[in-house]
């Protein structure tokens, strides 16, 4: 049994550093020479799974399908180390938007929230104002703008803009922004609302590069900054305490042959009190008691009615499945009346008008 | 329904409260509170596997999971308290007043003259159809929302399922399970020829089952090697079944279907012996304990004596099963006993071919299906289905169901059906015409398909232009036109099982036989890829380029002509004569 004075202190404890964590993960890139940015995206959801975040609480957007791909010679498998040593896939993937779903406009919609009401709970982002979001976003790129599915654009504004929305309706309490695609800095320039701390892979003017092509598969499988940055989260696990200023250091030059850069002007904590597990991970506080707490008392059960067995039931039978005398002699089915269009009323309009034109209105009589 | 096995989890039983520790702020009763355990309705789950050996070498393997609930989801009471079904689906039931639901997603396409017919039918991409209660008013946003919840249940993009491939059949498609009216308002059918099958929709398909992948036969659902297949077809099934041989009240079913075919030289690596180790890369250890029946069936019929293959381990047991108008034979494995797994604790069964020459034929299935596009460029073409009976004496009936997207304008005038080259009128058409952007072509006929014979329906369409808007960004790979469906009775070689509530395998009491002489078929033709024409994405940019640059050049060089005024100039002197001159200027004397 716990009393109420001390839940509340416990309670300013567990909030000090955000509660819960949900975060969306994009790759935005089509067909299969881009195996890598799908590769990318999924090792990032398989680091960020294990440091337990659940899929509940995961947006995965695959713009398409390598795993299952025909050209892939292992199919299910996605793999992100050369030689096939580590196959990012996985037995346990859930996906939300796949294929011709991720669009800029589904994108901007789940980072806003504003959803068709039909659309399930596990395409939605139902982050509230004590939310760490992590969103991650690999694929070409230029100055200034992302490229999705090789037909749409979304330009650093529009993204700046939607973070804004997020801001005012409170749907993040801080949130981080990494991005691997050419001149991936352009992207966090225009950033302007509070508490975003964003990391690209090259700046602009540079292009990010691929790591390492498999023979076998006959495609570049990692990107440089993301393969790095896998090695980085490899290393860490639930209780360690990384900080950012760590994870500004993953890949520099020497490595990743383009410069990556950060910017957390708009972060209000200092990036080296940031625990990488405040974004990549959901560790929960939890405290053990061993006293009991009285539930409610159980419902009890209503009992159904008796049956009757002298209750004349009618005896259910399966259907037919092709009678065809019943198709052959199935009535056409009634067509509604409509009443006729104005095409047929202007016709006949004008006809009876010619009509009286001719012969005169003094027939008019005659006929009624 | 037969014996229960005597392994069933017993309802855990709420515990009394120690008279000590009632909280302070809350309302006790002053009688130790009593044991409740509610009366539950009665549910079972079976599994089975049936492996059958194809005659071209590969290995056909059916998984089907069946839950049986006594359940009423549509009476007054709210449905709270689920055990083995699991409550995404009978939450989508109850919400939307489901009668029957359909789903299957399949990648490959099932080749019938090489492998036979298949237990559970199903047309590559995703399909859908669904049989309302008629206690719903708004069919159609019910469907939409029903599409959008199965869209998120299964990690689908089941929410593309709107007017534009939706369609409402008129014959096709009766329900199956029972029920007495079939009023074909509360029907839907769609299907996504496109959509890919991949682990992220295996993964809560595995999750829906009361054992998960791991115990029973689902712990042999590996995405590794189900994929690397010639054909992956998984399929959830659930309508309201006759809950006794009486069939004087209603249980609600739920089967959930895997089928798999591995090809030999992919899977198989061209050696002709398959095990489940092979196969599947796992062995089994244990049945699902929650399951009241879990058996593995290996057809035998072609092999009575053992002489095309060796099976080991041996199994004394063996069954016969009317299945798909055949009498077969099959070895069964029973995983609930504990013998099974022998002294290894784990049951690998193995299927090794002796010589491979001399094999029979197998029987030639009865009716087959083609279906292509004829014609040439890209503004006209001409669609064929061919039905094949290849029944030598025996004509029978077949439903054809054929929906087209809008955008392939159908010309029903140049509609034929010809068999053995004559015109060959069907007893009932039923034609929609599409509406561009609202709703598809749907097309069912009833043809009597003459014995040993072809039968061929051609129709004409010509091909619109969408908006550019409407192009999806890969437009060059094409679009995809949905299988076409034919249902069919087909005769049966022998006497069909109509008793439709006696202890059968699974894989045989699917489809309801209501006669003895023939059983219920359903064949899926291939999808069509059409092109359509499809305009340069680049002009936009191309065009602005080239008017700009033609209206900078032209115009702005006419203004100039126009405007600009000329004078004479003088030319400049050479620099002697300048020198000249400024020396000339500095003495006072005119320049030259």
């Amino acid at each position: 049994r716990v009393t109420r004075k001390r839940s509340v202190d416990k309670a300013g404890q567990f909030f000090g550093s955000g509660h819960t964590n949900n975060w969306a993960v994009t790759c935005t890139s089509q067909f299969w020479f881009n195996y890598r940015h799908v590769a990318n995206t999924l090792s990032v959801y398989r680091s960020v799974k294990r440091l337990g975040i659940p899929d509940s609480h995961i947006v995965l957007m695959l713009a398409d399908d390598m795993a299952c791909n025909h050209r892939n010679p292992k199919p299910a498998t996605v793999f992100s180390h050369k030689n096939m040593e580590l196959n990012v896939y996985g037995d346990d993937v859930e996906v939300d938007y796949r294929g011709y779903e991720v669009t800029v406009e589904n994108f901007l919609r789940v980072l806003t929230g504003r959803l068709p009401p039909s659309t399930p709970r596990s395409k939605r982002l139902l982050s509230d104002d004590r939310s760490n979001i992590l969103i991650y976003l690999t694929g070409h790129g230029g100055n200034g703008f992302l490229k999705f599915q090789d037909s749409e654009e979304i330009s650093n504004v529009e993204l700046a803009d939607a973070f804004e929305q997020m801001w005012q309706k409170r749907r993040y309490n801080e949130l981080l922004f990494i991005i691997d695609t050419c001149q991936g800095a352009s992207m966090y320039e225009r950033f302007y609302s509070p508490n975003l701390m964003a990391l690209a892979s090259s700046q602009v003017g540079e292009d990010s590069l691929s790591h390492q092509p498999d023979l076998a598969i006959g495609v570049h499988l990692m990107d440089r900054y993301t393969f790095y940055l896998l090695e980085f989260l490899e290393d860490i696990h639930p209780a360690s305490t990384t900080n950012m200023n760590d994870l500004f250091k993953v890949c520099p030059k020497s490595q990743c042959v383009s410069t990556p850069g950060h910017r957390t002007d708009l972060f209000l904590r200092d990036p080296g009190s940031v625990l990488i597990t405040d974004f990549f991970g959901s560790v929960r506080k939890v405290e053990i008691t061993m006293e009991t707490i009285n539930l409610t008392s159980p419902v009890e059960q209503v009992e159904d009615k008796p049956v009757d067995g002298d209750l004349q039931r009618e005896t259910h039978s399966y259907v037919d499945q092709l009678p065809v005398s019943e198709i052959i002699h199935q009535k056409p089915k009634q067509k509604d009346w409509h009443p006729p269009d104005g095409f047929i009323l202007g016709l006949w309009t004008l006809i009876l008008l010619v009509f009286f034109k001719t012969y005169g209105v003094k027939h008019l009589k005659h006929i009624f | 329904l037969g014996t229960f096995e005597d392994r069933r989890w017993e309802a855990t039983e709420v515990e009394e409260a120690a008279p000590g520790d009632a909280p302070s702020d809350s309302q006790t009763s002053s009688a130790p509170e009593t044991v409740v355990t509610p009366s539950q309705p009665e549910d079972d789950f079976q599994e089975e596997l049936v492996i059958r050996p194809l005659h071209s070498g590969d290995i056909y393997a059916s998984f089907q999971f069946r839950t049986v609930w006594d359940t009423d989801f549509m009476g007054g009471k709210k449905v709270s308290h689920y055990r083995l079904f699991p409550k995404s689906l009978g939450q989508v039931i109850s919400k939307f007043s489901v009668r029957e639901l359909h789903i299957s997603f399949t990648q490959g396409y099932w080749r019938t003259m090489q492998w036979g017919q298949p237990f559970l039918p199903s047309p590559p991409g995703a399909e859908l159809w669904v049989w309302f209660q008629d206690t719903v008013t708004d069919v159609d946003g019910t469907w939409k929302e029903l599409t959008n919840v199965l869209s998120g249940i299964f990690c689908a993009s089941l929410n593309f399922i709107d007017s534009t491939n939706t369609v409402q059949p008129s014959a096709s498609f009766k329900p199956l399970g029972i029920g007495n009216v079939t009023d074909h308002r509360f029907l839907r059918y769609a299907t996504l020829p496109r959509e890919i099958v991949c682990t992220e929709n295996l993964t809560p398909w595995k999750k829906l089952l009361p054992c998960g992948s791991k115990a029973g036969l689902a712990v042999l659902m590996k995405s590794e090697k189900l994929f690397h297949s010639s054909f992956h077809s998984q399929a959830v099934h659930i309508r309201p079944v006759c809950q006794d041989w009486q069939c004087k009240s209603t249980s609600w079913e739920l089967r959930q279907t895997l089928n798999v075919v591995f090809d030999l030289h992919s899977s198989g690596q061209g050696k002709r012996e398959w095990s489940l180790f092979k196969m599947f890369s796992r062995t089994l250890t244990e049945a699902c304990p929650l399951a009241s029946s879990s058996k593995i069936y290996i057809d035998v019929t072609d092999n009575p004596q053992g002489e095309q293959f060796e099976l080991s381990p041996a199994t004394p047991l063996l069954s016969q099963a009317v299945v798909l108008g055949d009498r077969r034979t099959y070895s069964v494995y029973d995983l609930t006993q504990q013998a099974t797994f022998g002294s290894m604790r784990s049951l690998n069964m193995l299927l090794r071919w002796k010589s491979s020459d001399g094999e029979c034929d197998m029987m030639r299935p009865l009716l087959h299906g083609e279906r292509y596009v004829a014609g040439y460029g890209l503004q006209t073409g001409e669609i064929h289905t061919l039905m094949y009976n290849h029944h030598p004496y025996r004509a029978f009936p077949v439903l054809l169901l054929d929906t087209v997207p809008w955008y392939l304008r159908l010309y029903i005038h140049t509609l034929t059906v010809t068999s053995k080259g004559k015109d060959n009128k069907p007893s009932y058409i039923h034609y929609q015409p599409s509406k561009d952007r609202v709703r598809p072509h749907l097309l069912e006929m009833l043809v009597q398909l003459p014995p040993n014979s072809v039968t061929e329906v051609t129709v004409q369409f010509e091909r619109a232009l969408l908006k550019w808007t409407e192009y999806t960004p890969d437009p060059n790979h094409g679009f995809y036109v949905g299988s076409s469906v034919v249902s069919a009775l087909v005769p049966s070689v022998v006497a069909m099982d109509t008793n439709s509530t006696q202890e059968r395998p699974l894989f045989s009491s699917f489809f309801p036989s209501k006669e003895e002489s023939s059983y219920f078929v359903r064949i899926y033709t291939e999808p069509l890829l059409v092109n359509l024409p499809t305009p340069d994405f680049s002009m936009p940019y191309n065009v602005i380029c080239l008017t700009c640059t033609v209206v900078a050049v032209g115009y702005g060089s006419l203004y100039n002509l126009l405007t600009r005024t000329f004078q004479v100039e003088e030319p400049s002197p050479g620099l002697a004569k300048r020198l000249a001159n400024i020396i000339r200027k500095m003495r006072g004397v005119p320049p030259l």
